[in-house]
Formats: C-alpha cells, structure tokens, sequence
C-alpha cells in the first residue's frame, strides 16, 4: 500500500506543484531575459529585484473576470484549455531526474514513446480553443497550429528514432544509462539529430521564431484572443510546461540527463560530488534560457516558409540522418 | 476481479462513446467523442501488457489521424447537416446493410477463435515465445512486448510489414500526385 500508492502520490503532488512553480518563475525568467536582451531592466518594483512578480502575476490572473462570449460553443470552449495544460504535466510521470527510482515516479518501457504520444494529445487544447471561440482570428490560428504541429512531429519522431537506434531502448532511464556506460553523451554522437530535435521543440511549442499560431501582430493574440482569466493562464501555464518537457527530453536524449559532465577528467571530479538532480534540472534551465534568447533573437517566420522548413527541410534531413544512423550502426 | 471491473467499465465507456460519435449533432464533437473513445482503447491495451500498441494508438490515431479528421471538419465547416440528412427518421439501407456485414463478420472471427484458442496457443503462433526476449518481462510494468514485437515484425511476418510500407508509400505518392497539378 505504501510503496504502490501513498509514495507515487506523493511524488505526484510535490511533482506538479515544482513544476507550476517553475512555470509561474519561468515567466519571470523570460520577462527578465528579454528585458537584458534589449538593454531593459524588466520587471522591478514587486519585490527585489522584481522577484515577486512571478506571484503577482497569477493572483492578477486569478482575480480576472472569466468571459465566455456568447456565441462560443460552452462545454469544448470550457474543455480546451484543460485539453492542452493536463498532457503537458502528464509527460512528467515519466522524466527521470536522478538515477534510482526514487526520482521518477515511473520508468515504463515505452518512455519515450509514452513522451511524444501525450505531447501529441496537447495540439487538441490549441485546434478546439481556436474553434470553440466562434471567432476569425483564433480559427485561422488553430488552423495554422495543428498543420505547424503535425509538420514538426514527424520530423521530431523521426528524429527521435535515429537516437533509439543508437541506444537500443526506448526507456528514458535507460537512455541516460547508456550515455553513462558509453561515457559519451549523445549531443557528440547525434549532433544532427540534437539540431533538428530542438528546431522542431521550439515549433511544437509555438514558440518564437516559431510562434504562428499566436503571432499578435496578425492574428490579435492567435487561439487564445477570446480567452480570459484563469482560462486563459492555463494555455500559458501548457505552453510554458511543454517548454520544460521539451527541455527535459533534449536533456535526456542529448545531454545525459543527472550525469555530471566531465566524468574522463579526473580534475573535475568534483562536479559529482553536486546531486544529480541539479544537474538535471540545471541543464534543464539552460535549455529554457536559450529558447528565450532564441526568441529575443530571431524574427518570426513567414507562414510558408515555416511550413516548407518542416517538410523541405527538417523531414528530409532527419529521414537522411535516420540512414545513415542504420548504415553506421550496422557497419560498426 | 478488480481486472473485470476495469474492463466492463471500459467497454461500456467506449461503445457508448462509439454511439455519442455518430449520434452527435456537431462534426467537431463526434472527432472530439473518437479521440476520448481512441484513449479509452488505448488503456485497454495497457490492461492486455501491450504497452507498445497501446502508445502507438495514442500516437498515431488519437494524435495524429483525429488532428486531421478535426483539420478538415474545420476547414469545411459543417455548420448544418444538408436537408436531405436532416430527416432522423430517414434510414440508410446501405449503410445499415454493411454495418450488418462487419458485425456478422466480427461474431463470426470471434466464435471460430475462441473455438481452438487457449491464449497460450495464439502466443505460438505469433512466435513471441521463440523470442531472444521471452525470458523477460516478469513485472506488471516492464514488459518485453516491445522487444517481441519489433522482432516477430522483422523475422516471421517481414513481408506482410514490407508489403505494407510499400502499400504506405504508394499512398503518399499518388496523395502527392493528386495534390500538385503539374509536377
């Protein structure tokens, strides 16, 4: 009874709870990030240094009135943003931040699998709040989302199954296990396939330059413009936690996951000595800080154009690295 | 028996979300009712330890092929049904017919396998027992299923996989053809 439910429900609870508190910091993270990025010092006033803006932030959110408009469909205008925040949090039942069971709540065979299928349900949030709302512009940017997301997830599978043919498993746990056996992480020996996982990570979560389907200079704020409220910082809590499961995954897949770098110098010995899931999770927020400078960087992409990279570009790259992934692992 | 509650709960949960699909008046709630109903399918592949199907469904037809069923109900728009299927006391002889067909058909697989079937046997045939793997898998949540099948796919049933790859990719293409005018 212990071990079967009161544990895993436990590490569920202090799992979702550390992970809506890092999304609500996340935002402040990035409000600070750009705001250096264009010579600003971002939010300042609510506490030192502007700390706590990120709990400010929510209870504005909270305190918002609730709209639906009127000739909105209720129940699935009610239901999308739920659609789209619960697969991102489920995807964390499986992200294994150390290496004994005590830091994953599962590590079920399936593991990676299980990742992109649940991420995969998450596109249904953004299609039905675009259609629901009865309105021009989400309907054309819930049009863009779900073709952009189809695009990107092929590519991403694709990828992804390069990498399993380098590991031989599909488990998370033991895709970090044979980075540490192989003493290298994968990031050296799949550098294409770490490229084309993060460009489409940023398009599967809609993020800059990727970021149609609520791009505000022309469609008035995308899927959510009808949105209100605590509705409405659902689809931005869903957002900002894809973000850290797509990190979370380039992390695992690339950058050995809990293991310390370094582990053929004996100079830098120490860094084991750091638990392991710091290390994770410091990775993790390195990843989250780039797809913040990649925002405050690049443009946005033309609609065309971002759907020609997917399928001219990224799908044809990753079915060429997939070949020679097979090629090399057979020849070797 | 907590197995046997699971099940029957499934199972009435998924035909009745089955009848919701075409008895739904909106085209974007009966996709919304099959992707739910696709779901609860899935979990009845956990229940069977076939892990490996089970995510494969949520993938590919819950995540992928549902997405575009909802795609192009959008982008049609079916706000009204057309007169002439407005009618409910309308009936479709051939649609009635064939679903007819495909429920006799189904009866008629299940009573001729369930005749000569001990689950053991049909493990057999698929050959998951002369697996390198077969020796694991002793816990509820790690399986090998994914091991067998991937191997059963490339030893005993290799042709019917290529053949089927190929039956794929001659879709894409004509899908290709048709959708560019000149090439």
């Amino acid at each position: 009874m212990m071990d079967t439910v009161v544990v895993p429900l436990l590490k569920i609870a202090v799992l979702l709870n550390a992970v809506l508190v890092a999304v609500t910091f996340l935002v402040l993270m990035e409000r600070k990030v750009i705001a250096w990025a264009q010579s600003r010092l971002g939010p300042m006033r609510v506490g030192p240094y502007g700390i706590l803006q990120a709990i400010a932030d929510p209870i504005k959110l909270i305190l918002k009135e609730d709209i639906t408009p009127a000739r909105a469909d209720k129940y699935v205008f009610t239901l999308a943003p739920i659609m789209s925040l619960v697969p991102a949090l489920v995807v964390f039942s499986v992200v294994p931040f150390g290496p004994d069971p005590f830091y994953y709540v599962s590590d079920i065979n399936v593991g990676l699998l299980f990742v992109i299928s649940v991420t995969s349900i998450g596109v249904y949030g953004i299609i039905l709040g675009g259609w629901a709302s009865n309105s021009k512009y989400p309907l054309l940017a819930s049009l863009r989302a779900s073709a952009q997301l189809i695009s990107y997830e092929i590519a991403v599978t694709m990828t992804l199954v390069s990498v399993i043919l380098t590991t031989g498993t599909l488990s998370l746990v033991g895709i970090v296990e044979a980075q540490r056996e192989g003493g290298l992480w994968f990031a050296f020996v799949q550098p294409v396939a770490l490229m084309l996982v993060f460009i489409g990570g940023l398009a599967e979560t809609n993020r800059a330059p990727f970021d149609l389907p609520e791009a505000e200079t022309e469609l008035t704020g995308g899927f959510h413009t009808e949105y209100s409220g605590m509705r409405f910082s659902l689809f931005f809590l869903a957002e900002y936690a894809n973000m850290i499961v797509i990190s979370a995954v380039v992390v695992i897949m690339f950058f050995g996951g809990w293991l310390a770098p370094f582990p053929n110098v004996p100079a830098l010995s120490f860094l084991g000595l750091v638990p392991a899931w710091i290390w994770f999770i410091g990775k993790i927020f390195l990843f989250l800080y780039v797809f913040i400078w990649i925002r405050a960087t690049l443009p946005r992409y033309r609609y065309d154009q971002l759907m020609g990279l997917g399928w001219k570009v990224l799908i044809p790259i990753a079915i060429g690295n997939l070949v020679v992934t097979g090629i090399l692992k057979v020849a070797l | 028996m907590a197995e046997a509650i699971v099940f029957w709960t499934l199972a009435v949960l998924i035909l009745g979300l089955g009848i919701m699909v075409i008895s739904a008046r909106s085209a974007v709630h009966s996709v919304l009712f099959l992707v739910v109903n696709f779901l609860l399918v899935a979990v009845l592949y956990v229940m069977l330890n076939a892990e490996f199907v089970a995510v494969i469904q949520v993938l590919v037809y819950a995540g992928g092929i549902v997405v575009l069923y909802l795609f192009v109900v959008m982008l049609v728009s079916l706000k009204k049904a057309p007169e002439r299927y407005a009618d409910p006391r309308r009936v479709a002889w051939t649609g009635t017919l064939l679903a007819g067909a495909v429920l006799l058909e189904v009866v008629a697989i299940v009573v001729a396998s369930s005749g000569g079937g001990e689950p053991a046997a049909t493990e057999g045939a698929l050959g998951a027992a002369d697996t390198p793997f077969a020796e694991c898998g002793a816990g509820p949540l790690v399986s090998c299923n994914t091991e067998q099948l991937g191997w059963v796919l490339y030893t005993s049933y290799l042709i019917p996989f290529e053949v089927a790859s190929m039956l794929l990719l001659v879709a894409m293409i004509g899908a290709i053809v048709l959708a560019k005018r000149h090439l």
